[in-house]
């Protein structure tokens, strides 16, 4: 492309990330993939309608594929690499796998986020207010029965620690 | 990237079959490191876009890519006329374009495709593709697909097959006669991982390698080598991550443009369709029209069906030959009846090309059959669980093709046990409240809702049919206490790989299993689709597994002067049953290295005659639901509260695994009963959008309530039967009854629409 690139910074999983030579177009989604090398986020309609690239920003649940990049920037940007980095899965993610809430788990991280937001929100959800705090994570897969099991484990497992 | 097989279970116990091991890639997918097939990059990358018809039907008159070309970062262009091997392909009949040449016979077929360094570049070089089309009448309509006098749209002719059953005696009458005309609209498989593929070229271009995500590897890879001009063995496909599949990766998609862009460049190319282009780059489910007459005598046995059905296949073969038989085979559902005479078209249109998806062509007729059991249980003044049971099929009955049911058929027991579970309370009368149809929209005023309650029950053939030489391969290798299974089985999200490791655990007594990479480096598994691999994969797996076994104890037998066929595996041990020897397979196999290859066939199956007459399926399952509904008849809206299932599955290998199969192919299967469907108005697709396209969402999703039937099936080799597809078939119709229940309206077609429930009739 010979057209105008950007260069700019992003604030993503608590550190500074240069993006370089970026067309002015890319979502968030593109670039924290493409460029960021993150994989994590996923694509699965660049539409806003499915949840697979949901991240937080400044501690919103938001489609990255919505926000235009380089309008991210000064924004805190937390991505599923983000919530357990240092390798060990977060209670979130071990639920999900013991429950077999992931199948072919495209639709998993986006769930995995939107999961940790509702619950850093809510944590002691009705079941309807998980569903429909989730309804905008389209998973094909599982038919959300083995996501809602999880998201009840994860539930009673902090309740228990906090009493 | 290379995709995590790890191998230890966290959770306790030893993880063999019967239990709900853990899958070997749930953390890394839960952390975003699994490698999906839109995941992979390459040094000096480039992307790779296709230039798609916007008509239904036209004659290209000219294609002019000269803009294009002054577009920087624009590295090849590529047309028809750079195919250099075979112009077609197809999994059955070859009849496919890679790119139209002269005419497109769809919206969306393939023109063109570019390579360049942005997939902005790539989409401003496609838009600047000048092509000059003259647009042709179009076919939209199946019956003027079969009369004779249409012009064919494709050299094949407009019917791309028919069959006939006639069996028993064809003038036969009941007692009670009732007929209907069914129709199901076209369902997209919307697996959520778009198509992508990344294609490294070898120097020169001698050959490709292709990481892809599909369900049959070896039948991309045959497709692909003959339309590249190249021998099978240079083109090596890898299995990137596989975001579902549901029959829609069956077929080729991007998988040979993206190895000519590669090769033309000589550079790595990567191809990744939007949603919109994944609407028009896969097959759908056939949408259908089905005419059923049912005859019945007095106590509500059948007599006899006949009748039609129609499926569209749309403007090129695909598997359309194939869902139609299933279709017309499976139309008397899970009920003993002898007499039938019935026809069955499969019509090329030019409409979206239809193929494989879960389910396969039983969906359609599942919805007619179960539609003309209500209709004989009203005519007969009986319940709609007793029509059902009074003919329930069981192990013996043959079918209307010949075919005798040698499987397992608890189908009353299905019926019994699904009606035996609690219904659910009444619906809430609180306003506002999301528990009601219209959900978050809170739009449903309490006092107007109607519950309705129906039942869907059904038949499912498991494999492939009509002859075709099935057969799956899997090498396992023992060293050191630790097995590595190698096979070219598409794991597409259903959970294989823990089904392997687990019998890998089970056969051998070890704990570690690590699992080789999934790609062409083996013998085909066949197509990871009709509900196959748990059976044809399994099979092999625990085949190799066995063999190696065998070998680990002749090894065993020989240090310590024994009978190899005394020795059995116990847990993780080696045990003599006539001594005092134990050893672990872990000691027992140091030093070793014991490896085997295991071939996996089911027994032959055979062509339907003109009558239709033929051992033509394998095996079968069977399925009942109850859905339980609530209707907003003012609005048009449905909330499904409750499906009520239990399934024949033989034995139980991972009740985890099953009951995600259960609740996730419940959830497919509402989605056709109440909202999804492609909107094609004359060849033109309205709606190919997750905007427009409708799928169920967590507040759509009822409560399951599900009790798998256990009985060991002794056809199969690990007692199991496959349980993809049963769970989505049934619910369907068990859907749209209890639709028709709560307002009493003859709902003939499906997806079930507002102005169905409002404004018919
Ligand atoms: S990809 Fe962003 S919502 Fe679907
Ligand atoms: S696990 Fe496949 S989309 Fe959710």
């Amino acid at each position: 492309m010979t057209e105008t690139t950007a260069f700019y910074e992003l604030n993503v999983n608590g550190s500074r990330r240069e993006v370089r030579d970026s067309w002015i177009g890319e979502s968030l989604l593109y670039v924290l993939r493409e460029r960021l090398g993150l994989m994590g986020s996923k694509g699965a309609c660049e539409q806003g309608e499915c949840g697979s690239c949901t991240v937080m920003l400044d501690g919103d649940a938001v489609c990255s594929c919505l926000v235009l990049s380089a309008s991210a920037v000064g924004s805190e940007i937390l991505t599923v690499e983000g919530l357990a980095p240092n390798g060990e899965p977060s209670d979130v993610q071990r639920a999900f796998v013991d429950q077999g809430a992931v199948q072919c788990g495209f639709c998993t991280p986006g769930l995995i986020v939107a999961v940790h937001h509702l619950l850093d929100n809510n944590p002691d959800p009705t079941m309807i207010e998980v569903k429909e705090a989730l309804s905008g994570n389209i998973c094909r897969c599982t038919g959300y029965g083995r996501i809602f099991a999880a998201v009840e484990t994860v539930v009673a497992v902090r309740k228990g620690a906090r009493s | 990237m290379k995709n995590a097989t790890s191998t230890t279970n966290r959770s306790t116990g030893r993880n063999v079959l019967g239990t709900s091991a853990l899958r070997p890639d749930g953390v890394a997918k839960t952390q975003g490191n699994f490698a999906f097939s839109s995941d992979f990059q390459a040094e000096n990358m480039l992307w790779g876009a296709t230039l798609r018809s916007p008509h239904p039907h036209a004659r290209v008159v000219s294609i002019d890519p000269t803009e294009a070309w002054k577009i920087a970062g624009v590295e090849a262009i590529i047309f028809a006329d750079d195919v250099p091997g075979k112009a077609t392909y197809g999994l059955i009949a070859s009849d496919q374009p890679v790119f139209a040449r002269d005419v497109v016979r769809y919206m969306g077929e393939p023109v063109a495709a570019v390579a360049a360094d942005h997939p902005e570049t790539c989409r401003r070089a496609l838009a600047a593709i000048k092509v000059v089309y003259e647009q042709l009448p179009v076919l939209s309509d199946m019956d003027a697909a079969i009369d004779p006098s249409t012009p064919a749209i494709h050299p094949d002719g407009n019917v791309i097959r028919h069959q006939r059953i006639v069996s028993g005696d064809p003038n036969i009458v009941g007692d009670v006669v009732v007929e209907g005309t069914y129709e199901i609209g076209m369902q997209d498989q919307a697996f959520l991982g778009l198509e992508a593929a990344l294609a490294y070229p070898d120097p020169g271009g001698a050959g490709v390698e292709l990481v892809v995500a599909t369900q049959w590897l070896h039948e991309d890879r045959k497709q692909i080598a003959d339309c590249l001009g190249l021998s099978p063995e240079k083109v090596r496909l890898v299995l990137g991550g596989v975001g579902g599949a549901f029959g829609a990766r069956e077929d080729i998609s991007l998988q040979v443009h993206t190895c000519l862009l590669a090769l033309r460049t000589g550079r790595p190319v990567k191809v990744q369709y939007s949603r919109e282009e994944s609407f028009f780059g896969h097959v759908h489910r056939h949408p259908g029209r089905i005419h059923l007459r049912h005859h019945a005598d007095r106590s509500g046995k059948l007599v006899k069906v006949e009748g039609w059905m129609k499926l569209d296949g749309g403007a090129y073969a695909s598997t359309s030959a194939a869902v139609l038989i299933n279709g017309i085979t499976h139309l008397q559902g899970p009920y003993a009846c002898d007499n039938a005479v019935l026809d069955a078209w499969a019509t090329r249109t030019n409409n979206p090309p239809c193929g494989a998806m879960r389910g396969f062509g039983v969906v359609q007729a599942c919805f007619a059959h179960e539609g003309q059991m209500d209709r004989l249980a009203e005519a007969l003044g009986m319940s709609p669980v007793d029509i059902r049971l009074v003919n329930a099929m069981k192990t013996g009955d043959k079918l209307f093709t010949g075919q005798v049911v040698d499987s397992v058929a608890p189908v009353a027991r299905c019926i019994r046990e699904t009606a035996d579970i609690p219904l659910p309370p009444e619906p809430s009368r609180v306003t506002g409240s999301l528990e009601l149809p219209g959900g978050s929209g809170r739009t449903s005023d309490p006092g107007h809702i109607r519950r309705g309650v129906g039942w869907g029950v059904s038949i499912k053939n498991l494999m492939y049919s009509e002859g075709f030489d099935d057969s799956a391969e899997a090498k396992c290798t023992l060293a050191d206490g630790v097995a590595t299974l190698k096979f070219a089985t598409a794991e597409v999200g259903q959970g294989f790989v823990v089904l392997a490791q687990q019998i890998a655990r089970t056969v051998l007594g070890v704990d570690t299993v690590i699992l080789d990479t999934i790609d062409t480096q083996i013998g085909s598994a066949g197509s990871t689709s009709a509900s196959r691999q748990t059976w044809m994969s399994g099979g092999a797996v625990d085949g190799a597994c066995r063999l190696v076994r065998e070998r680990l104890f002749e090894h065993v037998a020989h240090l310590h002067n024994l009978d190899p066929l005394q020795l059995v595996i116990e847990g993780t041990e080696i045990v003599d049953t006539l001594g005092p020897l134990r050893v672990a397979v872990a000691d027992a196999s140091t030093g070793l290295r014991i490896e085997q290859t295991f071939l996996h066939r089911h027994r032959a199956t055979e062509e339907l005659d003109e009558n239709g007459q033929g051992n033509c399926h394998v095996a079968f399952a069977f399925v009942a639901h109850r859905a339980v509904v609530d209707v907003d008849t003012d609005l048009g809206l449905v909330k499904v509260v409750q499906i009520a299932t239990a399934q024949d599955v033989g034995q139980v290998l991972n009740p985890m695994a099953l009951l995600g199969q259960i609740e996730g192919g419940i959830a497919q299967g509402l989605g056709l009963a109440v909202m999804e469907e492609i909107v094609v108005d004359d060849g033109i697709v309205r709606n190919p959008s997750f905007t427009d396209y409708l799928l169920p969402t967590a507040l759509d999703a009822p409560d399951v309530v599900a009790i798998p039937i256990e009985e060991y099936e002794p056809l199969a080799p690990l007692g199991a039967k496959g349980v993809g597809e049963p769970p989505c078939i049934s619910v369907t119709p068990a859907i749209v009854a209890a639709i028709r229940n709560a307002t009493g309206r003859a709902i003939m077609r499906t997806p079930v629409r507002p102005q169905d429930i409002c404004l018919a009739d």
